[in-house]
């Protein structure tokens, strides 16, 4: 019963609409027939007349709807808007008073993802709330060739590092860094900085890669090559390098002729990969780092640094490991070419000298030097070349010299992913005179997504 | 080195003395407090992201304030870098005055964490968002991914390509230079008020200007020019770059050449950053010409403030636009 009256009143207004729309029909053939009937022709006016004000009706309006959006978003009195003679219209409409169904057939904006829309402030609070910044960072690593001594997986996914930052309070930042690899998850970085100390003091505290040197400080993803100069591995505990859980302090220091002097001192707990060990509480080791940059033009400057670091090492706590680095760095960027062309020229070099059992005289002190020096020159927005040269001694034994020489090329689709090959010559020293020969080819994929974050400096 | 021997001293003496003592400097460390010197006779220091900011900051502030920017006004302001020589600037800064809408988030952050000014960190008093006061294009609606290249998520960040942004602004600048020196309050508002006065009259010659060639298309490098292009009724049709960020793609370039053939566009507009083989490329393919207009204050010598950076951009369209036609 009820699903008759359904289709009866359906019947009937689909009936009625029918009906309207013949008038109307025949009005418009009419129309195009006989348009030189006089009183035609006087009802065409007074209809354009009425159109007009329509339009300049639905001009109004928008305006009001406008003006009440602003009104609202800005939540400020309206007296306070400052205008200049112009009115807002849309791109590509004509200020001049033409036809209004014109200018409503041209409003429509000109790419459907980004709307012409406006907003007054408040646009940061709502788009993040308040949620840490987060970002991830894939870091696939593939190598081929013959590696005797270090060799590593064909295929991996070496690093997926999380980075989750934001801004505490109004006196603190924090930074946290958790690095998912291969066998298991390891926390790279967790910090807080007080930022709003006197005296413009600086102060970290948390797990952190220490101030030593130049690459120590570097993030795998953000390193100029896909592996860690071999110095790295032999002298400063390999990959991870001194990475440890602490205090740092720094601030930078008055200096004449606009250099920039900035002194670190750190204090952590002494536990890094293979350098440090702390087998007491009081095994703490720490750093101490001294970095001077100036500007020598406005594309080119230098970058000097020296650093210490002193902790007790696996032996046992009466054996220390001191460390000493100085590092140089030039780089060339111009500001009206900075996304296509830069060059960089960096070089490090390390003394260790570690306290170990001897077989001949019960205790000894290895003095081993390493160094690496890079360069790097961005030919266009997407390509960058680069090369390394490496020479380390052993920590445990400074008689044995690993040297290599690398080649890079490094391929940027966009700013958020990259790719890059290695040609990676090894000259490894697996005993005293007794050397192996590594060749190999080395080649990264690097993605990230979420925040964007600073580039390194 | 100090810091070494200071490192060495802690080393070498007795363990519990050693931890006591850095107890003990950290303590001092913490209770320091310097005397804030504050005088009411010295100069505000401002230190802007952009040099536009820079003007309009000098607009307001007149001879009350030292005003200095970060960038450059030919550098791309996505992509400075966050060199040390900047902290030494904006460790002694009482103002910091930002564009905002994630235009230096690649470079900004670390230099304001890394300077231990507590006056300008991230919504400290010291810390102004111009982006807080203008009209905002292009906020994107819907899902916003990297597809879509280096999308801003809060909106375009060029705003201050329009006057009336620019005159936001600086009211904007001139409410916290009162709240910060309210002794020169009348000070400022006389400098804002002309300032106005003059931007108005500026902006009447420029819609004047302008008005032969409003409603005119164009194509533009990056996508810096939405607040520009809506004030003086210009209708920017494609880009050079396929996506915001991305550099010009073969494919991409052909499709934009064929779309200003059919709509009969002869002008690219590029920023004094980009390279310019392509943009040539499509003039020299469309029967165009390539226009290089500053985005920013201090993009060519001559342009040295605010005024300075529309004469020059509207005097070189006018050419361009006489030019093709």
């Amino acid at each position: 019963m009820k699903r008759t009256a359904h289709l009866f009143i359906l019947a009937l207004l689909s009936t009625h609409t029918a009906c309207a729309q013949e008038p109307a029909r025949r009005q418009r053939t009419s129309a195009a027939t006989s348009s030189a009937d006089p009183s035609q022709a006087a009802r065409m006016q007074t209809l354009e007349q009425q159109m007009r004000t329509l339009a300049d009706e639905v001009a109004l309006l928008r305006e009001q709807l406008n003006e009440l959006r602003d009104a609202k978003s800005s939540a400020r009195p309206s007296d306070d808007r400052i205008l200049l003679a112009s009115e807002h219209l849309a791109p590509g409409v004509l200020p001049v008073a033409t036809p209004a169904p014109a200018a409503v057939s041209a409003a429509p904006p000109p790419t459907p993802q980004l709307v012409q829309t406006q907003q007054f402030g408040g646009a940061s609070s709502n788009a993040k709330l308040l949620n840490p910044d987060i970002s991830m960072i894939g870091d696939f690593i593939g190598t081929v060739g013959r590696n005797n001594v270090s060799p590593s997986r064909s295929l991996e996914l070496h690093e997926s590092e999380v980075g989750l930052q934001a801004i505490i309070d109004p006196y603190a930042r924090a930074d946290v860094f958790l690095s998912f690899g291969e066998t298991g998850v390891n926390v790279e970085e967790g910090y807080v900085t007080f930022t709003s100390l006197p005296a413009g003091l600086l102060l970290k505290v948390g797990k952190m890669r220490a101030s030593f040197g130049k690459v120590n400080t570097i993030h795998n993803h953000a390193l100029p090559f896909i592996d860690r100069p071999l110095v790295t591995n032999n002298l400063v505990g390999g990959e991870d390098g001194i990475d440890d859980a602490g205090f740092s302090l720094s601030r930078i220091l008055p200096a004449p002729r606009d250099w920039f002097l900035e002194v670190t001192g750190q204090v952590f707990r002494g536990d890094s990969s293979n350098v440090f060990q702390a087998s007491r509480r009081q095994d703490v080791s720490v750093v101490g780092h001294l970095r001077g940059y100036k500007d020598l033009s406005e594309s080119t400057n230098l970058d000097l640094g020296i650093s210490y670091a002193r902790g007790h090492n696996d032996i046992g706590s009466a054996f220390l490991t001191n460390l000493y680095s100085a590092d140089a760095t030039v780089r060339w960027r111009p500001l009206r070419r900075a996304i296509y062309n830069s060059f960089l020229f960096r070089n490090e070099f390390f003394w260790s000298a570690r306290d170990q059992l001897s077989p001949f005289s019960f205790l000894e002190t290895q003095h081993a030097f390493g160094m690496y020096s890079s360069a790097e020159y961005r030919l266009n927005r997407r390509w960058t070349v680069g090369g390394r040269f490496d020479r380390t001694g052993h920590a445990t034994n400074a008689h044995l010299t690993d040297s290599g020489l690398s080649a890079i090329l490094t391929y940027w689709p966009s700013e958020f992913s990259q790719i890059r090959g290695q040609y990676r010559y090894g000259h490894l020293a697996v005993a005293p005179n007794d050397f192996s020969n590594a060749n190999e080819f080395l080649f990264q994929f690097l993605f990230v997504m979420g925040a964007h974050g600073a580039h390194p400096f | 080195m100090p810091h070494t021997k200071i490192c060495n001293t802690i080393a070498t003496s007795q363990l519990p003395a050693r931890l006591s003592a850095i107890a003990a400097a950290f303590a001092l460390l913490c209770t320091l407090v310097f005397p804030a010197a504050a005088h009411a006779d010295t100069k505000l220091r401002i230190i802007t992201a952009t040099t536009d900011l820079a003007s309009l900051a000098q607009e307001v502030g007149g001879d009350k304030v030292d005003v200095e920017s970060i960038a450059r006004g030919y550098q791309d302001p996505h992509f400075v870098e966050a060199k040390p020589s900047f902290l030494l600037k904006l460790r002694k800064a009482d103002l910091l005055i930002v564009v905002g809408l994630e235009l230096e988030i690649g470079w900004l952050p670390p230099l304001i964490t890394q300077s231990g000014n507590p006056k300008i960190q991230v919504s400290a008093p010291g810390y102004l968002d111009a982006s807080r006061f203008a009209r905002i294009l292009e906020i994107p609606t819907g899902q916003v991914t990297r597809a879509e290249g280096d999308v801003h998520p809060l909106g375009n960040p060029h705003y201050w390509l329009d006057p009336e942004n620019g005159l936001r602004i600086a009211k904007g600048i001139e409410d916290k230079l009162n709240e910060m020196r309210p002794g020169d309050s009348t000070y400022f508002a006389e400098r804002y008020a002309s300032f106005e006065q003059r931007l108005k009259q500026a902006d009447e010659r420029w819609e004047a200007d302008m008005k032969p060639y409003a409603g005119r298309k164009i194509v533009t490098y990056h996508r810096s020019w939405p607040n520009f292009a809506e004030h003086f009724h210009l209708n920017v049709i494609g880009y050079v770059e396929p996506r915001p960020g991305i550099p010009p793609t073969p494919q991409h370039t052909v499709e934009l050449i064929a779309q200003m053939k059919r709509e009969n566009v002869k002008i690219v507009v590029v920023e004094p950053y980009f390279d310019l083989k392509t943009p040539n490329s499509i003039a020299r393919a469309t029967g165009g010409l390539v226009v290089v207009l500053m985005p920013s204050v201090g993009g060519e010598k001559e342009i040295t403030d605010y005024f300075k950076l529309f004469d020059y951009d509207i005097a070189k369209l006018k050419q361009a636009f006489d030019a093709v036609h």
